[in-house]
């Protein structure tokens, strides 16, 4: 690790403010992508600014028929709360697999897709759930939200506050672990909801997470594991590595996106 | 015999001593030492596989906050120092000795793989040191590197070493040619196979370390460090690196978390802290972090090779020859060349009669990590290699897999194999029974055809596996080129109170000899265990010790205690002979009690030890006083844990995810001390074995030569979710080579698996090979080869 200012700000006010005025700062809230990187030098911040104990940005309120989740909320807590697991179940599953239970106890909402690794569970959720992502500054779309591998619509200076994600009316998903870091290789996120229907798929590709609209298109038609079983994705565009093919992980998108629907009833 | 006593004797299931110090925090690892005035200490590493150095620029991270000293291979070659050595020389089928290229502490000209390492900085502290290493400047010339098996001895390959030509370190054989020619000119069939035995990298949960220290006053050095053998350690930054001489160098390896191989070995980091520690004047710590592991830790196995067996019309073993190319990466580690040469090439007759064989094994130099002895070192790579030729034989010709086996397992004792080793007790078709029975073998085609009906392929697996351990006769190994002796010793001292200190040298790094050691002792004395305290570990408290790897410490540092107690009881009983007016003859020692046969004469176990230090009125011609004994055990052979492990698997044809659905494991270790330390040894080996079989692998990059499975991220350590429960059974044929008929059983979990595992995958899936590890994309892979595409596309 390099040296840098640590600060712990008392509110989010607070913390736009020393962001506002450091030279090259970094929020720090789980700290389970941050420090890894810090550790290994990969990044020389001169200010870590810690909001992962700020209270406002920890909280969960079901409200109408949405669930509002703060930023700084970790992803046990999520997979723990009683609203999340009555109005969204998917998401509360979803939540529950990530990483490892130390890493639950410390990682956040806010993290996790402020991070946007291609790998990561929640973009998934958030594409498929059509969540609208709070800020300091404005409200972003999902589906504006995420821009590619590590990349988002945040600028410099902008904080996730929460994230509101809509109740499905069904919703399932399912990960395909990386063998090794357990990360999603695939994971397909599928939702029925006022938004009609959406396929997310995280892990898979080389820009990060996307939408399928066949699958999405076949399962308005017939809402059923079949209708998404015949639609396979070109290998072009999909990552591979010493864990899988371009054309394994484009295999795995039918087999995941079938269970999906199936588990999602 | 008191309940305490029998709760604690030989075959009982003991508690752990140790743990309650490890689990509460109390443990005294390396890391854990910190002395006044200590120093840093962080090793600027290659990033290169392979390039000159021009120049190295240490001016700039001289100046830079904190720093002590910078250390490079000139000031090492400055001070006259040697390089790390091999222990084992190995020779070629011509007779000439293997081709060593210079092993340096620091790199003078040349870094042959990423990790190499090139400078070590000194300073106040690890973030000092680390920054200021950012700051050396290295003119580094690149050059292309040697990384593939298949190409390395090709004549363009880069060289390693210009000492070994293409690459090769030695081509080395065992057998009889002519015989296994032969033999093959007249098999009915012939079974033909290639196979990879892939790398891995160790990951003991601790990773390495090292503090050295200097005392001016009296000139010497003291190193602790995280070593499975610290004497050998000693003798070798002695006699061959020259840091300090013998009796002016401690070694200590306190509690030492793992070490699975990897810390037999000398490494340059406590070399250099050791050596660098007289330069500063002050203590320097090094403590790996697991990406240092990753990159310079010793890697295991990484074998090529084409198998090819001959059978008459009976399914009869004729004759095995084998071609392997063995990667010792890129420089020979402390034991590297007799891995796959004496420890593999030499189990390649497995459970079975084989009349004749014939191994040739190429030991070749890559720009990868070394490579040395992991968990089983050349013994699983021969199990694996003879168990799927077993199984590929079995397919060939329609025989049952247990059937073809049972044709062939050796069955009368003494055997003599061809490759040089002599069978001395077992019985592998009791292992094989018990086996099939505990896995309900008859059962499987009725929980195949359940699986089909689920969409699932399940596929079972078998291997009768064999090892050599108790390393093992000074004599023997000495005529195959070791460098040193593989006796061990023990002392054991006798305080006037009565409790007993062991001294050992063999040493725990997770093995439980705390405990053990202490139940042999305590049952032989008639003493609570409490009462026995185990040393190891420390040069200056152990006179001499070999250590603890290939499966030895029972076998071989237990029977020198055992030795070592004979002579304590001897003494004992001239004393208690003396003391109660009767002739030695008989005096009976049982229970903690010495009697006079025949009356009502006793002196407990206390009484005797307080006597022996008061000395009053001893006959001093006859009988010295004090009780404190020490003894040498020297093997007369290896010993032979055998067994026979079936696997159940199931695979998922839709994402090529393997599950093992049971696993049983029948083992003979002969005589089992603790029976519960048996099967935690028994389980962490079969859990590493699934890890080779279904999830690690060590790659390095074909091109640029960077290690691709650098960290947790891609090197995909097994976790408890993979693994099944595990249904162990013994059975027991008695060593009697040692005097408790203990053959060793830390290693055949790790050894016996990985066949087991891929026999049931190849079966499953109906095909002849599958590469380890058998990963769900290459199992799927797999799947599509295999079936033929449909029509429509
Ligand atoms: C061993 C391990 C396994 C893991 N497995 C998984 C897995 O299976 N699936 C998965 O999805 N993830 C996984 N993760 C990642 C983990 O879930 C975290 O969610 C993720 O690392 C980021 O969350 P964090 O709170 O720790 O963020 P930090 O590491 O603190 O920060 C990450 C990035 O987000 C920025 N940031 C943080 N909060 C905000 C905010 N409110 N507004 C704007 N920017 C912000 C930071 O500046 C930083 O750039 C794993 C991590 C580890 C260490």
């Amino acid at each position: 690790m390099y040296q840098f200012n640590y600060e712990r700000p008392k509110s989010l006010a607070d913390a736009e403010a020393l962001l506002a005025k450091a030279d090259d700062p970094k929020l720090l809230a789980g700290g389970q992508t941050l420090i890894p990187t810090l550790k290994q030098r990969l990044a020389m911040p001169s200010d870590v600014i810690d909001i992962g104990g700020l209270k406002e940005l920890d909280f969960i309120r079901a409200e109408g028929d949405a669930i509002m989740i703060g930023a700084a909320t970790k992803h046990a807590t999520v997979a723990n709360s009683a609203d999340v697991r009555k109005h969204n179940p998917a998401l509360a599953a979803l939540a529950g697999g990530i990483g490892d239970p130390a890493v639950r106890h410390m990682g956040t909402l806010g993290g996790s897709i402020a991070n946007n690794d291609p790998a990561a569970d929640y973009p998934a959720a958030c594409l498929a759930l059509d969540a609208k992502i709070h800020t300091t500054k404005r409200l972003i779309e999902a589906d504006e939200f995420f821009k590619g591998m590590f990349e988002t619509a945040l600028q410099d200076g902008e904080i996730i506050r929460e994230v509101t994600f809509p109740h499905p009316e069904k919703a399932a998903y399912m990960k395909f672990r990386n063998p090794a870091s357990r990360y999603a290789m695939v994971g397909v996120f599928v939702s029925k909801g006022p938004w009609g229907i959406r396929v997310a798929v995280t892990g898979a590709g080389q820009n990060g997470v996307f939408r399928v609209s066949e699958m999405e298109e076949a399962l308005a038609k017939n809402w059923s594991p079949d209708a998404v079983a015949n639609v396979k994705l070109p290998a072009k565009g999909m990552n591979a590595d010493l864990h899988g093919s371009a054309e394994y992980r484009a295999h795995l998108v039918t087999v995941m996106a079938k269970r999906a629907v199936a588990a999602a009833g | 015999m008191s309940d305490k006593a029998s709760g604690e004797g030989i075959g009982q299931p003991v508690r752990r001593k140790e743990d309650f110090r490890f689990i509460t925090g109390n443990g005294h690892y390396t890391d854990d030492i910190t002395r006044p005035r200590q120093t840093w200490a962080y090793f600027l590493r290659s990033p290169h596989a392979h390039a000159r150095i021009r120049a190295i620029d240490t001016s700039q991270a001289e100046q830079a906050p904190g720093v002590v000293a910078i250390f490079t291979g000139k000031h090492v070659a400055a001070d006259k120092l040697g390089g790390l050595i091999c222990g084992w020389t190995v020779s070629s089928k011509d007779g000439t000795p293997m081709k060593v290229g210079p092993h340096p502490i620091l790199a003078l000209d040349t870094v042959r793989y990423v990790g190499d390492h090139v400078a070590m900085v000194v300073a106040e502290t690890l973030a000092d040191a680390r920054a200021a290493s950012e700051l050396i400047d290295v003119d580094y010339e690149p050059l292309p590197a040697t990384i593939s098996l298949d190409t390395c001895q090709n004549g363009n390959a880069e060289q390693v070493h210009p000492e070994a030509p293409r690459n090769t370190c030695f081509e080395w054989e065992l057998g009889n040619k002519p015989e296994t020619e032969a033999a093959f000119a007249k098999a009915s069939r012939i079974v033909k196979l290639d196979l990879k035995n892939n790398r891995l990298i160790p990951n003991a949960m601790e990773p390495r370390a090292a503090l050295g220290e200097y005392d001016k006053g009296s000139g010497i050095y003291t190193l602790h460090t995280t070593s499975q053998n610290p004497h050998v350690a000693r003798l070798v930054l002695s006699a061959f690196v020259g840091v300090a001489p013998e009796h002016k160098l401690r070694v200590i390896a306190p509690d030492v978390g793992g070490g699975f191989g990897s810390k037999i070995f000398i490494y340059a980091e406590e070399t250099a802290c050791v050596w660098a520690a007289a330069k500063v004047g002050r203590p320097i710590k090094w403590t790996g972090d697991r990406s240092e592991a990753f990159l310079s830790d010793a890697h295991g196995r990484d074998h090529l090779s084409h198998a090819e067996l001959a059978l008459d019309g009976n399914g009869k073993f004729l004759a095995l020859r084998v071609k392997t190319i063995a990667n010792l990466g890129a420089y020979l580690s402390t034991f590297s060349a007799s891995v796959p040469t004496y420890l593999y090439g030499t189990l390649l007759s497995g459970q079975y009669d084989i009349p004749a064989i014939y191994v040739e094994v190429d030991g070749v130099y890559t720009h990868t990590a070394p490579v040395d002895a992991y968990r089983g070192a050349g013994r699983p790579e021969a199990t694996y290699l003879v168990e799927r030729m077993v199984e590929t034989a079995a397919r060939e010709t329609g025989i049952d897999p247990a059937e073809i086996r049972r044709r062939n397992y050796i069955r009368t004792f003494p055997h003599q194999t061809p490759v040089i080793m002599n069978y001395d007790a077992g019985d592998y078709e009791a292992s094989l029974d018990a086996a099939m029975k505990a896995i309900d073998y008859a059962g499987f085609p009725a929980r195949k055809s359940e699986a089909a009906r689920r969409g699932k392929l399940r596929g079972i697996g078998m291997s009768s596996y064999i090892e050599a351990c108790g390393l093992a006769p000074s004599a023997a190994v000495g005529s195959l080129g070791a460098g040193v002796g593989l006796w061990e010793s023990a002392e054991v001292r006798v305080n006037p109170t009565g409790n007993v200190e062991v001294l050992t040298g063999s040493h725990s790094h997770g093995q439980g000899h705390e405990t053990t050691f202490a139940q042999l002792v305590a049952s032989r004395l008639g003493i609570p265990m409490e009462q026995v305290e185990i040393v190891h570990g420390d040069t200056d408290k152990v006179q001499f010790g070999m250590g603890t790897y290939g499966s030895r410490s029972g076998a071989v540092g237990m029977s020198a205690i055992v030795k070592a107690l004979d002579k304590v009881e001897a003494k004992a009983k001239k004393i208690a002979a003396h003391l109660m007016e009767a002739a030695v003859e008989d005096i009976v020692f049982e229970n903690g009690t010495f009697t006079v046969q025949g009356t009502d004469k006793s002196l407990p176990w206390a009484q005797l030890a307080l006597s022996a230090y008061t000395a009053h009125g001893f006959p001093s011609a006859d009988i010295e006083p004090g009780l404190k004994e020490g003894a040498f055990y020297d093997p007369t052979n290896f010993t032979f844990p055998a067994g026979c492990h079936i696997c159940e698997v199931e695979i998922d044809p839709d994402t090529g995810i393997t599950r093992i659905e049971k696993f049983v494991a029948v083992d003979d270790f002969g005589t089992i001390v603790n029976p519960m330390i048996v099967e935690g040894q028994v389980h962490g080996g079969i859990a590493q074995g699934i890890g080779q079989a279904l999830l690690e692998h060590g790659i390095y990059d074909a091109e640029s030569g960077q290690l691709v499975t650098g960290s947790y991220m891609d090197y995909c350590m097994p976790r408890a979710d993979d693994l099944p429960s595990f249904t162990l059974g013994f059975t027991k044929t008695v060593c009697p080579s040692n005097p408790l008929g203990m053959k060793g059983c830390g290693e055949a979990g790790a050894i016996a698996s990985p066949p087991a595992i891929v026999n049931a995958i190849t079966d499953a899936l109906g095909i002849r090979d599958i590469e380890m590890p058998a990963t769900p994309a290459r199992v799927w892979s797999a799947i599509q080869a295999a079936t033929p595409r449909a029509a429509a596309e």
